[in-house]
């Protein structure tokens, strides 16, 4: 039986990005919050030592710093014709843990959506009509538009300290950066990172075929910063060791970095690591969350009392535990009804690998969010009249890093071990680049979330069960996008190009993104969406969740900066809400 | 087991399943704790962080860097046969020395002593299916430590009845290329094991081993650095930045520095 504690104003549920932007300031304005978290507290200084953290075997191979499967993982299938098996070992995506949660080990892109993207079925009918929709597809127009959100892009961006050159300012085009970019009010708070070798020559091919290349927005800071909160960054160094990894050089954004030191600060909060939450409390009527269950380390469990619970762990997690607890109508592929679990989606990637005669790119000198990009061929920046899908791809030319037990390249062809394997791999290292193409997923009818049958975490909770493959529709674009990458890539003076396809089903065993989407979905319409414009819970109005499970359909981009968007947007509505409690949007 | 895993073990936050606290670290860690860190009453299975920060100057978690010297877990029977494996996969050259040389066979038996060998942190529960999807992944009941028990016992006794007695130790270097090169592609039919699977458990710890920071047992003088222009934990490349399509040329470093610094 639960141990009952003290009420709080405020229970949340994870401390990631959400969690700790969320708890900061909603602590400073008075009201007793307490987050919890169920991994570790993690610290720059301890957990990301500048002498232990440059390891990839310990966490670019063994995941040190992620959620380990033996304490939940997800079963996967590709269609609801088969069964389920769990993930046994992370691979496709790799869920965060801990404090600081996914923004500890991200890479950093830090992108706004498109305009276009907020509204594409509305978009996409308007200049293309019914039949651009691909079959069985699930598309919906966001409940927000660009223009509403974008104070709340640039209070993340601010926070976060993102380095990037703006592209359109109050409705100028800026040379220099992303032409296609929704007008911003501002510039972005640091200028960019440095170049390397292959983005110039990416920049200068992709501007002979008349595209636009830019430098990617980062959160890897290029120089030192103070963000509105009080906390302090230093440059990045370009290290090579930074997704997969906690940052010891206080350049990466993350909860640590940008939003900690001041939260911590504040009396009225409090944090409880080690701590899972397992379900959100409901009145006897299902309409009030009364706050939250969870097990420690002891597997003693206890009761949180709270007038207010915000969601904020990682989106696949924020959709189990509102299925864990019976807030909103679990999604029915059959009858295509209920909507906790719809709209699940991903990315795709596919792109060229570029081999040179002779170059020397050093990739080691690399950071998460290093390269440049053109976005000419992204959301409807372009014609898609002739291709017949929805969606598009953000083409870019990065070194993430050179980190040798993962990437250690040969050309096509290559034995994979033995003496000319030896030789190749020693020629290759240093003159090999990519062009990558990251593109949308849209929404399906049989792309989603539940509970599994069978599998259980150790609490004896069923997993939940992912069924998801890639669609026609985004095969078709992220070839198609293989293809531009590989003409850029042979315009950069490729001696010889491998072009990288979406072929064959979805595997677990890749890694390809942790950019997963949906299954919480707000929308306008309760009968299509989880959440209502707010992230407010429909059903159980004291709920709000955050995060990426919010996202109708997935666009051409990473999802952090919008998931910081809307974390902001929906922290108005929540200090609306704590004035005069109920439904925010009434229909 | 009674060695310490290759992966933070003798870090206080011990290598163990789903929390990487143990009880003893929390309190120490609260014991330690300034007075504005609140232990809330009642609560005591959660750690609490309220009002500060809660890191102590120098803690840190590192790992226990590998003596080489002895196998824990290997038999010296099965280390022979890994050392030829492994040789085969890297070998020495004129490019430098191979994965044997490079101390991949110890790298092998310390990941196997530790969490990676049992798979510890990996989802292993049952049902086990027998007809898993190839997009479903790793779906074998078979730790690391079990697959190299059985599988190389199983490759032993598959070349001492193809090679007339002979061991895989015994058979000529191109006589091992070509049982490799059958494993690799799963032709090889060992008794009761896959040879794939034992092919790929051993190549992909080889490539772990050449390549992983010199802590960890292989990786010996940075070999695998070397050969492809890794300049290994510097941690600042800001000057390369700089110097666009220039060669690299300071020596690689490691987490504990390199070996021209004085021997550990």
């Amino acid at each position: 039986m639960a141990r009952r504690l003290p009420r709080k104003d405020v229970v949340i549920v994870g401390l990631g990005w959400t969690g700790s932007i969320l708890a900061y300031e909603l602590s400073r304005t008075g009201l007793e919050v307490v987050a919890i978290e169920r991994g570790p507290w993690r610290d720059t200084a301890t957990d990301f030592n500048i002498g232990t953290a440059p390891d990839e075997l310990r966490y670019g191979v063994r995941h040190d710093v992620f959620l380990r499967p033996t304490q939940e993982s997800i079963t996967m299938r590709n269609n609801p014709s088969q069964t389920a098996l769990p993930i046994r070992k992370w691979g496709s995506f790799l869920p965060g843990n801990g404090v600081g949660g996914a923004g500890v080990h991200w890479n950093g892109q830090t992108w706004r959506f498109l305009p276009d993207d907020f509204r594409i079925r509305s978009h996409m009918l308007e200049r293309y009509g019914e039949a651009i929709f691909p079959e069985g597809h699930h598309i919906q127009d966001w409940p927000v538009s660009y223009e509403e959100l974008e104070p709340y892009y640039d209070k993340f961006e601010y926070v976060a300290g993102i380095s990037g050159k703006a592209g359109n300012i109050k409705g100028q085009i800026q040379p220099g950066g992303n032409p296609f970019e929704g007008a911003r009010e501002r510039d972005y708070p640091t200028p960019p990172m440095k170049q390397g070798y292959a983005q110039d020559l990416f920049n200068k091919a992709t501007a002979n075929l008349g595209l636009h290349p830019f430098p990617r927005p980062s959160a890897n800071l290029s120089v030192a910063y103070t963000n509105p909160y009080g906390c302090s960054m230093a440059p990045c160094t370009y290290c090579g060791f930074c997704e997969r990894f906690g940052c010891a050089n206080y350049s990466k954004s993350s909860p640590q970095t940008c939003v900690l030191p001041a939260l911590v600060r504040q009396p009225t909060f409090e944090a409880r690591t080690d701590s899972e939450v397992t379900k959100v409390n409901l009145s006897a009527d299902g309409k009030t969350a009364t706050g939250v269950t969870y097990v420690d380390l002891n597997g003693e469990e206890w009761e949180q009392p709270a007038d207010l619970v915000l969601v904020c762990a990682f989106g696949l997690f924020n959709v189990r535990l509102l299925l864990l607890s019976g807030i909103g109508k679990p999604y029915d592929p059959v009858k295509d009804e209920g909507v906790v679990g719809r709209n699940y989606a991903y990315q795709t990637g596919s792109g060229s690998t570029a081999f040179f005669e002779d170059a020397k790119f050093n990739p080691f000198a690399a950071a998460g969010s290093l390269g440049t990009a053109a976005d000419d061929y992204n959301s409807d920046n372009f014609d898609h009249g002739p291709h017949g899908f929805v969606g598009g791809a953000s083409i870019t030319c990065a070194y993430t890093n050179g980190r040798p037990i993962l990437y250690h390249p040969t050309p096509p062809g290559t034995p994979t071990w033995g003496s000319q394997w030896k030789k190749a791999v020693h020629e290759t290292y240093q003159r090999v680049t990519s062009v990558g193409a990251q593109g949308s997923v849209m929404s399906y009818r049989n792309n989603y979330l539940d509970l599994d049958p069978t599998y259980k975490d150790p609490l004896g909770r069923p997993l939940m069960r992912m069924t998801f493959d890639y669609q026609d529709n985004e095969r078709k674009m992220a070839n198609w996008m293989a293809d531009r990458c590989d003409e850029i890539a042979k315009a950069m003076g490729a001696k010889q190009t491998q072009l990288n396809r979406l072929v064959g089903p979805w595997s677990v065993v890749p890694y390809q993104t942790t950019h997963n989407t949906g299954g919480a979905v707000f929308g306008n319409d309760p009968k299509t969406s989880v959440l209502n414009r707010y992230l407010q819970s429909w059903d159980v109005p004291n709920v709000f969740v955050m995060g990426a499970s919010a996202f109708p359909q997935n666009a051409g981009y990473n999802p952090t900066g919008t998931v910081g968007a809307l974390t902001y947007w929906a922290l108005d509505a929540i200090k609306r809400y704590l004035k005069s409690s109920g439904p925010l949007v009434q229909l | 087991m009674t060695h310490p895993d290759s992966i933070s073990s003798r870090g206080k936050r011990s290598a163990s399943g789903p929390a990487r606290h143990h009880r003893g670290h929390i309190t120490r860690r609260s014991l330690l704790a300034s007075a504005a860190l609140l232990m809330t009453t009642g609560v005591a299975g959660a750690r609490v962080v309220t009002k500060v920060l809660p890191w102590d100057p120098n803690e840190a978690y590192p790992v226990v860097p590998v003596k080489p010297g002895g196998y824990f877990f290997l038999t010296s029977e099965e280390a022979a046969i890994v050392d030829a494996f492994v040789d085969r996969l890297i070998p020495a050259d004129d490019l430098g020395p191979g994965a044997r040389d490079a101390g991949v066979t110890t790298f092998i038996d310390r990941q196997l002593t530790g969490p990676y060998g049992g798979h510890d942190w990996l989802y292993m529960q049952g049902p086990f299916s027998a007809t898993p999807l190839p997009s479903q992944g790793l779906q074998s009941p078979l730790t690391p430590r079990q697959q190299y028990r059985q599988g190389l016992a199983a490759l032993e006794a598959y070349c001492k009845t193809s090679f007339g007695g002979r061991g895989f130790v015994q058979l000529s270097t191109g006589e091992q290329e070509k049982l490799l090169t059958g494993m690799e592609k799963g032709e090889v039919k060992l008794p009761n094991f896959s040879s794939r699977m034992l092919f790929s458990a051993i190549y992909s710890n080889t490539m772990e081993g050449f390549f992983a920071d010199p802590i960890y047992g292989g990786n010996r003088d940075m070999a695998g650095w070397k050969l492809i222009g890794f300049p290994g934990t510097r941690y600042d490349y800001r000057d390369v930045m700089e110097k666009p399509n220039q060669a690299y040329l300071l020596p690689p470093v490691g987490m504990q520095g390199r070996p021209a610094w004085g021997e550990r």
